[in-house]
Parts: C-alpha cells; sequence; structure tokens
C-alpha cells in the first residue's frame, strides 16, 4: 500500500522541530508499525539522508522502549498494543499517518521520536522495592505464602512496561497509572507491606518533583495502556497515600 | 603457549563451592568503599551483579544501551526459571539438575560450573520472593511448578508468559535501592567501545554517551561485561534489536579469549518468517510445549493441499496426523531438548511436511489440551453434564489464563486466532551458548575482566535447556560473582583510583575515535542493515541449523569479503557528535562482521556433531547428532590475532568425574 507518512523532526533537545511530510510505497499489511519505519529509513540513509529516529528494541511488546504518538494515539489506534506489536494490515491504501513523539513536560524530547523517560527512573529509584539485602540468605520462598488471587493482581500490576503511554494520553501529563501500577505490586504483597508507608510517600513526592500532572480520573491512561494496567490501581495508590498521610 | 586455567577447586563435585567460598579472599567492608567496579550491561546478569556488588560496599558504575536497565532483553524471557527445590516431590534433587543440564549441554560444559548453578538454584527463588517477585501460586498459596524440554520433573519457577520481565524487574528494584543509596551510579544510553588495560590488568572502559556523541573514560579496578549474546549475528532472530556483541568482542580484541562462538540455540518454536520486510523473529514459549501437541500431515498430499490454501490443519482426522516427536521420543515427547525438536522439525520440513507457503513451518496444537482441562474444570466447578464444546469453551479460559499473553501476541503478529486454528511454529536463532571464556571464578583471560551471563561461555555447552538462561544469569549476579570477584579484588585494597588520565586511556580512546571516524567515511554506497542482512543470510544458510566442511569454508570467505566491502562502502549519515542510531548500528554490525567469521572458523574445526552445533559429516543412520568424545571433549577458546582466520585456538579440556559421558537419548 501507498501511505502519507507526517513525521514529527527535531534535531536536539533545543532544537526547534517541525512536521516533515514523507511519501511511502510498497507496505505490506503483514509489516509491523517498525518495520514499515525501518522501510522508510532505509529509503533515506540511501538518498544520504538522516534517517528517523526513534526507540525500539524487543520488537516483542514487552522491553517498553517504542513510544509513538500515531494519528494522536499513544501507540496507535489498536487496543492493548505496543507500536512494535501493530501492524500494517490496521492502515488503508492511501492513508495519512501523523507521527509524533510522546508529548510531556517530563518527557524532554532527545531526537526526533525519541524522548527522555528516565523521570520514571528516579520515580522508582525513591522506593519501588523491597529493602532486601541481595545477599542469599533469605528465608525459603514457601515460607511467605501469597492468596493465588493477590500474587495474581500484584503480578497484574507488575506486568507495566513503562512506555509511558499513560502519560502521553493523560491531558495532565499525569504518571498516576504508572507510579500506582509499582505501589499496587507491593502493596499487595506480604513482602513490601513492612515500608509501605514510607513508600508511597517518597515515590508520591517524586513524581511531582518530576513534573507530571494530577490524575482527574478520565481514564485515558487505562484506555491506552497497551498492558491493560488498571484505574483500580490508581484508587489503591490513593488509599495507601492517604493512609500512609493519616498515619505519619 | 598459554594455558586455560579452569581454577576449579579439588574435592568432591558437591563441595567444590562451599570449600571455594570458605578459602577465597575477601575484602575487609572498609576497604569495599574505596574499590570501584563498572558492570557492562544491566539485564539479569549485569543488574543483580550490580546490585549486590553495591550492597557488598564496592562503588558501582552501570552502562547499558537503553534508556533504562528495565529494557534489557532478558525482559522478554517468556517461560521460567528452573531450580532445583523439589516442591513438587517428584523426586528433584541439585544432582539431577546437575545431570539434566550437562546432559542437555550433550556432555560441553564444565561440571563444576554447572554443579555450582545448580546448587545455588534455590536461593535464587528465595531471593527473587524476598524482592517482591510475584511468581505464580498455587490456591494454598506456595508457589506452583511446571515442566520444561529435556527433564522429567517440574523445576521451572514462572509468571504467566513473562517470567523474564517479572525477575528482570526484581533485579532492577535491587538497582534502583542501590542507585538510591548512591552506591551504585548508572549511565544509561551509553555504549562501551573499549577496555582500556593497564600492566596487562583491566582499568577501565572507553563508553560513548549515545545522545551526546561523547567520548568518555571511565576507570575501576574491575570490568564486568555482562552485555548478553551475539545471536544478532544472524540478522533474523528473537533477541531485541539493539542486542549486540561489541562489549564482549572489543574485550577480545583487548585479549580476552573467545570460547565455543559456533554453539548457537536454534529455538524450535518461534513465529516463521512471513516475508522480505522483517526485522526480527518473535518466540513462542517453550512452556507451550507442555500442553501444546507439534505435528505435520502425514500424508504429503495433505501437506501439500495445505501450503496451497485448500485444506486446513483442523480439517485432518487425528489419524492423518503425524506427532512426529511423540512417535521418535516416546519418553519426551514434544518435550524433548530445543536442539532436537529444531531438527525434528526441519526434517519434516525438508521432507515436504511443511504448513505454511514457504514450506518452513509445523504446527502446534491445543485442541487436546482445551478438553482435558475442560473436563476437570467441569467437574470441579460442579458442572457435571457438560457437553464437548461446553468444555472445550472451559478449557479454553484455562489455557488462556496459563499463556494468555502468549496467545494474543500470536495473534497480533499472524492475523490468526490460536484458540481456534493450531499455531504454525518453525525454528529461529534464539540464544548462543558461547562466549567469553572464563574460569570458575567467571573471569576472564583478561586479569581484572569478568564476565556473566550470555556474556561468558560457561554453564550450557552445546545447547541450553529451557529455563536455565534465567536460572544463569542470575546465579552469576547474585551469587557468584559477588563471591569471586572478591578474591581478585583483595589484591587491589592499595591499589588507590585508577586515573583516566594515563597513556594507556589516551592510546584507547584515540583508537576509539579513530574507529568511528573510519565508519563515518566510508564511501557511501549501501546501508548497514544492507550488510547485516547479507552477513545474516550467510550465516543461515552456512552456519544454521545445520552445517558442513565445505559450506563453513565458503562462510568464511563470503564474511572475510563483505567485512572488506563494509570497511569501504558503508554509508553512515549525520554526525558523530550527536545521536546517530546508524552510527550505533554500523559499531555492532562491524564486530558481527567479525564474529561470524570466527563463528565459522570453530564450526569448521569441530568435526562432530554436539547440540547446537549439528554437522551433516557426523550423524548417526537415524540422523541424530554423532558425537566425538575422544577428540572435541574441550571448550575451544580463540585468541585474537587480527584477522578472525588467524585466530588462535588454545583448548581446555573437558573432564567428567561424576558423569558418565553416554550418547543422548530421549526414546
Amino acid at each position: 500500500m501507498k501511505l502519507t507518512l507526517k513525521i514529527w523532526r527535531q534535531a536536539g533537545p533545543e532544537a526547534k522541530g517541525k512536521m516533515v511530510t514523507y511519501p511511502l510505497d510498497g507496505v505490506d499489511g503483514d509489516m509491523s508499525f517498525l518495520e514499515m519505519m525501518d522501510i522508510l529509513n532505509e529509503e533515506l540513509v540511501n538518498k544520504g539522508e538522516e534517517p528517523v529516529e526513534f526507540d525500539h528494541d524487543c520488537r516483542e511488546g514487552i522491553c517498553g522502549s517504542c513510544n509513538m504518538m500515531i494519528n494522536g494515539q499513544p501507540h496507535g489506534p489498536q487496543k492493548l498494543t505496543t507500536t512494535c506489536q501493530l501492524h500494517m494490515r490496521k492502515f488503508n491504501d492511501g492513508d495519512t499517518i501523523t507521527i509524533e513523539p510522546w508529548r510531556a513536560a517530563a518527557f524532554p524530547v532527545i531526537k526526533d521520536l525519541i524522548v527522555d523517560r528516565s523521570s520514571f527512573d528516579r520515580i522508582q529509584q525513591a522506593g519501588a522495592y523491597v529493602s532486601v539485602n541481595t545477599s542469599g540468605n533469605t528465608q525459603d520462598a514457601n515460607s511467605i505464602p501469597v492468596e493465588k488471587e493477590k500474587a495474581d493482581e500484584a503480578f497484574h500490576s507488575a506486568t507495566c512496561i513503562g512506555c509511558g503511554a499513560c502519560v502521553a494520553a493523560c491531558k495532565n501529563a499525569s504518571a498516576m497509572l504508572f507510579t500506582s501500577a509499582k505501589v499496587s505490586q507491593y502493596a499487595l504483597l506480604p513482602q513490601g507491606e513492612v515500608e509501605a508507608t514510607k513508600r508511597v510517600q517518597d515515590m508520591v513526592r517524586q513524581m511531582d518533583i518530576e513534573g507530571f500532572g494530577n490524575c482527574t480520573n478520565t481514564g485515558a491512561c487505562m484506555i491506552e495502556c497497551p498492558k491493560g494496567i488498571k484505574l483500580e490501581n490508581i484508587a489503591r495508590m490513593n488509599r495507601e497515600y492517604l493512609k500512609a498521610e493519616t498515619l505519619s | 603457549m598459554s594455558v586455560l586455567d579452569s581454577k576449579v577447586p579439588q574435592g568432591p563435585l558437591a563441595e567444590k563451592w562451599v570449600t571455594h567460598k570458605n578459602t577465597i579472599n575477601l575484602v575487609n567492608p572498609a576497604n569495599k568503599r574505596n574499590i570501584d567496579v563498572i558492570v557492562v550491561g544491566t539485564g539479569l546478569a549485569g543488574g543483580s551483579a550490580a546490585a549486590t556488588l553495591a550492597e557488598l560496599g564496592y562503588n558501582v558504575k552501570t552502562f547499558c544501551y537503553n534508556d533504562s536497565p528495565r529494557r534489557a532483553h532478558s525482559i522478554a524471557a517468556q517461560g521460567g526459571i528452573n531450580a532445583a527445590k523439589n516442591y513438587q516431590g517428584d523426586g528433584d534433587s541439585n544432582f539431577r539438575l546437575f545431570y539434566d543440564t550437562i546432559k542437555g549441554g550433550d556432555y560441553r560444559s564444565r561440571e563444576a560450573n554447572v554443579h555450582r548453578l545448580a546448587e545455588v538454584s534455590s536461593n535464587i527463588i528465595d531471593q527473587c520472593v524476598a524482592q517482591g517477585v510475584p511468581f505464580a501460586r498455587e490456591y494454598g498459596g506456595l508457589l506452583d511448578n511446571r515442566s520444561f524440554g529435556g527433564v522429567l520433573v517440574s523445576r521451572t519457577f514462572y509468571a504467566a508468559g513473562q517470567t523474564g520481565q517479572q525477575l528482570l524487574l526484581g533485579a532492577y528494584s535491587a538497582l534502583n535501592r542501590q542507585i538510591n543509596r548512591g552506591k551504585v551510579q548508572p549511565f544509561n544510553r551509553h555504549e562501551m567501545l573499549d577496555l582500556v588495560k593497564v600492566d596487562g590488568k583491566a582499568r577501565g572502559i572507553i563508553a560513548r554517551n549515545l545522545v551526546t556523541g561523547e567520548i568518555e573514560r571511565h576507570g575501576a579496578h574491575a570490568v564486568v561485561i555482562a552485555s548478553g549474546g551475539y545471536g544478532n549475528v544472524f540478522f533474523l532472530s528473537t533477541n531485541a534489536m539493539g542486542s549486540n556483541v561489541m562489549a564482549a568482542w572489543r574485550t577480545h580484541r583487548r585479549g580476552a579469549y573467545f570460547a565455543n562462538p559456533c554453539y548457537t540455540q536454534i529455538h524450535p518454536t518461534c513465529i516463521p518468517v512471513s516475508g522480505e520486510h522483517q526485522s526480527k523473529l518473535t518466540l513462542m514459549s517453550e512452556s507451550l510445549r507442555n500442553d501444546g501437541r507439534i505435528w505435520v500431515p502425514k500424508n504429503l498430499e495433505d501437506a501439500k493441499a495445505i501450503r496451497e490454501g485448500k485444506k486446513r490443519g483442523v480439517d485432518l482426522k487425528e489419524e492423518d496426523r503425524d506427532y512426529y516427536l511423540e512417535r521418535r521420543y516416546p519418553a519426551f515427547g514434544n518435550l524433548v531438548p530445543r536442539d532436537v525438536a529444531s531438527r525434528a522439525a526441519k526434517e519434516r520440513c525438508d521432507a515436504g511436511y511443511g504448513v505454511n507457503k514457504t514450506g518452513n513451518a509445523v504446527y502446534l496444537d491445543f485442541e487436546a489440551s482445551f478438553l482435558r482441562y475442560g473436563k476437570v474444570e467441569a467437574l470441579t466447578s460442579g458442572h457435571k453434564d457438560a457437553s464437548e464444546a461446553e468444555m472445550i469453551a472451559l478449557g479454553k479460559k484455562v489455557i488462556e489464563k496459563k499463556y494468555g499473553n502468549l496467545f494474543d501476541m500470536y495473534r497480533n503478529i499472524t492475523d490468526e486466532n490460536p484458540y481456534e486454528v493450531p499455531m504454525k511454529i518453525f525454528p529461529a536463532v534464539h540464544y548462543t551458548m558461547g562466549g567469553l571464556w572464563v574460569d570458575y571464578n567467571l573471569q576472564t583471560t583478561v586479569p581484572g575482566c569478568f564476565a556473566a551471563g550470555e556474556a561468558n561461555f560457561s554453564d550450557h555447552g552445546a545447547n541450553r535447556l529451557g529455563a536455565s538462561a534465567l536460572m544463569q544469569g542470575l546465579a552469576d549476579g547474585y551469587f557468584v560473582l559477588p563471591y569471586t570477584i572478591g578474591d581478585y579484588l583483595a589484591n587491589e585494597i592499595r591499589t588507590g583510583e585508577i586515573s583516566t588520565e594515563t597513556p594507556e586511556f589516551e592510546q584507547a580512546e584515540k583508537d576509539t575515535r579513530a574507529r568511528i571516524e573510519k565508519l563515518m567515511n566510508g564511501a557511501g554506497t549501501h546501508s548497514v542493515d544492507y550488510y547485516h542482512k547479507k552477513l545474516g543470510l550467510i550465516m543461515w544458510n552456512k552456519c544454521g541449523m545445520s552445517r558442513n566442511a565445505e559450506d563453513l569454508q565458503s562462510a568464511m570467505d563470503e564474511i572475510k569479503e563483505l567485512r572488506e566491502d563494509f570497511w569501504k562502502n558503508v554509508k553512515v549519515p549525520g554526525s558523530a557528535d550527536t545521536k546517530n542510531q546508524e552510527l550505533e548500528k554500523a559499531g555492532r554490525v562491524a564486530d558481527f562482521l567479525e564474529l561470524g567469521e570466527l563463528f565459522a572458523k570453530d564450526a569448521l574445526t569441530r568435526d562432530e556433531s554436539c547440540g547446537g552445533h549439528f554437522r551433516e559429516e557426523y550423524q548417526t543412520p537415524e540422523g541424530e547428532a554423532l558425537r566425538d568424545d575422544e577428540n572435541f571433549a574441550f571448550v575451544s577458546a580463540w585468541e585474537y590475532n587480527e584477522n578472525p582466520r588467524d585466530a588462535k585456538l588454545h583448548k581446555e579440556d573437558l573432564v567428567f568425574e561424576n558423569v558418565e559421558l553416554k550418547t543422548r537419548s530421549y526414546k
């Protein structure tokens, strides 16, 4: 199929960006969206032009690297899908596709479609862990039984891939879905209970420092989340936070 | 003539590690504060090593090419992690895990290393659970297990089809804790371009800041390479697109021996290649083989009709299907090891029984398990007179709970619903068992340079059993390296800070800059991908699932030619002082073009078939691998010598005192 691509080009963090139009032919429905971008880049390189830079790695929907705003939607039109798992069969011959980077103050652009998501790392460094030594002198794993439903729920929260689609989808560029998924994982497990108070306080504080906005319960984050992380996590984080603030 | 000293401790197998730990040198906690360690790669091995070394008190710098350690390719591992816990009471033990791994690796790994791996495996699970890794649980609250290929027990711990993700996030959380404490300094979006040696010892690295293009010098008392494998030498593989061999290869160029480069694992259950445009292949977890049955049509005309789209797999009656693994290997059936399953699939497809357009696919069918699970589900939920259709519907829900994400992924990529029609699968390059040669302490032949996880060669021999990569990565990082590196660092407490203002650092930086400049100055005829794809085709056709002497020789020549052309004609647009992904790729492909030739050379010198190395000249009448223990029970460790074809072979003889070398049989 034949496409018209409108892509955000920005040479560097300080440079002024602009939309550039590229026609592209010979796109096959079985290609992933990123493979379509590979073809465009191969064409650009062959012409001696700089290819469009974008983050990508596993191309299996699990590493969370890819992060394109496609026609205004994070990761494109397909539900529960990362950009690498979006296939061109979801588009039609002759389509015009707009491709932009995540839009959020806390995710500054590095180049073209690549943004800096290290704010997510710093939120996790603020407390998304259990303070246990990595020494191997821990008790036998089965001495901490966990109710199956709770373990499954904790697992589900823990499957967040940290791509940032929730932030990109939110009108306030809030990181609540991401942060709450981390808080939830530990809040649901006995291992995480001990330092739950400090954790939620530290992580919420860091989230604010990074410049993410507040949650207004619109739910766009959940709708656009490629992993189906639930809004309930935010409710749980709010409960945990309220509890922590009241008790401390 | 150098001597490869494996430093395997004396004494009975089961006591070696304990004895070693008891006698190895320790570093006083107050002195650890004055010692710096660089860890290159922050996946399961590097991330867990960095966290643990920092926990012990060392100052750690980590390097990763991604924007965050959380994106390391360990995250994509699906099925599970082995541990000899014997929670299921099905007869598992350290010795059995050791034995299965040695046998699975076709007796080409080091006994002492593998036994240590089995010993610490239980600790890994305890550690991860303590960190809050949400493993799958039984209704009673205890940990659940499943089974993987090549074994007869259920020793695999898992978190749905996302075990690697959860284990990596566990290690990453431990790493984050140390970053927060200031004990780990992370350098993300950085790539190691060279190893710096001072007086023969590893004393630091040259790295490129991938955002600014800046070339940086970093000094340390020891360097740990945990940068993963080199499967991307094939271009198409299940590896992440950025996975590369640079850190390990540049270390090799600085004197570290590279071991067994020809041992590649071709994983049997991947989504088949669909077309020319494809950039990578996707794995379907081996755990699916617990519940799926692999088959092709019994009759050639059915296979042909399916390929032409005139028939569908589901139309074929039970008696017209050839469950070839169950037929050939009744004891292990669909759960034979990966190398065996891969070759069996290739054999059927080569014989004309393939079931997709290209003829390179077999079926992975869940029909039987839908009914089997549905029956149990109906009974336990009090639905005693359920119809077959109702049971199948219930069974699909059970399978969805177990492997839902994998089924979704398959559907997304192929546009076919695997709940309705059987999956199509074919073998693909997945994991590389070769890597930097290390001794028992995980030290390479360069003093002060260590290698962990997939970047080293040590534990899997010629074939890796499923659920063992995660085990080895975490074993090395959490429980082996933190002990053994101390033995080396105990002699470094008087060294003082490592200065990067020395002639050695200056020279290494100069070399690095020259290499980058050369890449930027190619004549500009072809893109980097053009060369990578060409290399990949040579590797797959001539060094892939089966090899022969003639092909390997011509592969060496073709790769040499391609490499020369690459350095003359590669086209890298943009500049070197900014983010430039084409330049990043160019540096990596340049290394693959060297490694590929050494790979072929290694395969050519090994006149036997073992595990992932199948030489057509050496097979039994039944088409099974024919090993030659008399002449080839050794590790090939290659010494760099400018051109890959001039690399010098050193042999580490493998001594087996605790297992009898037998023909591997899974019948």
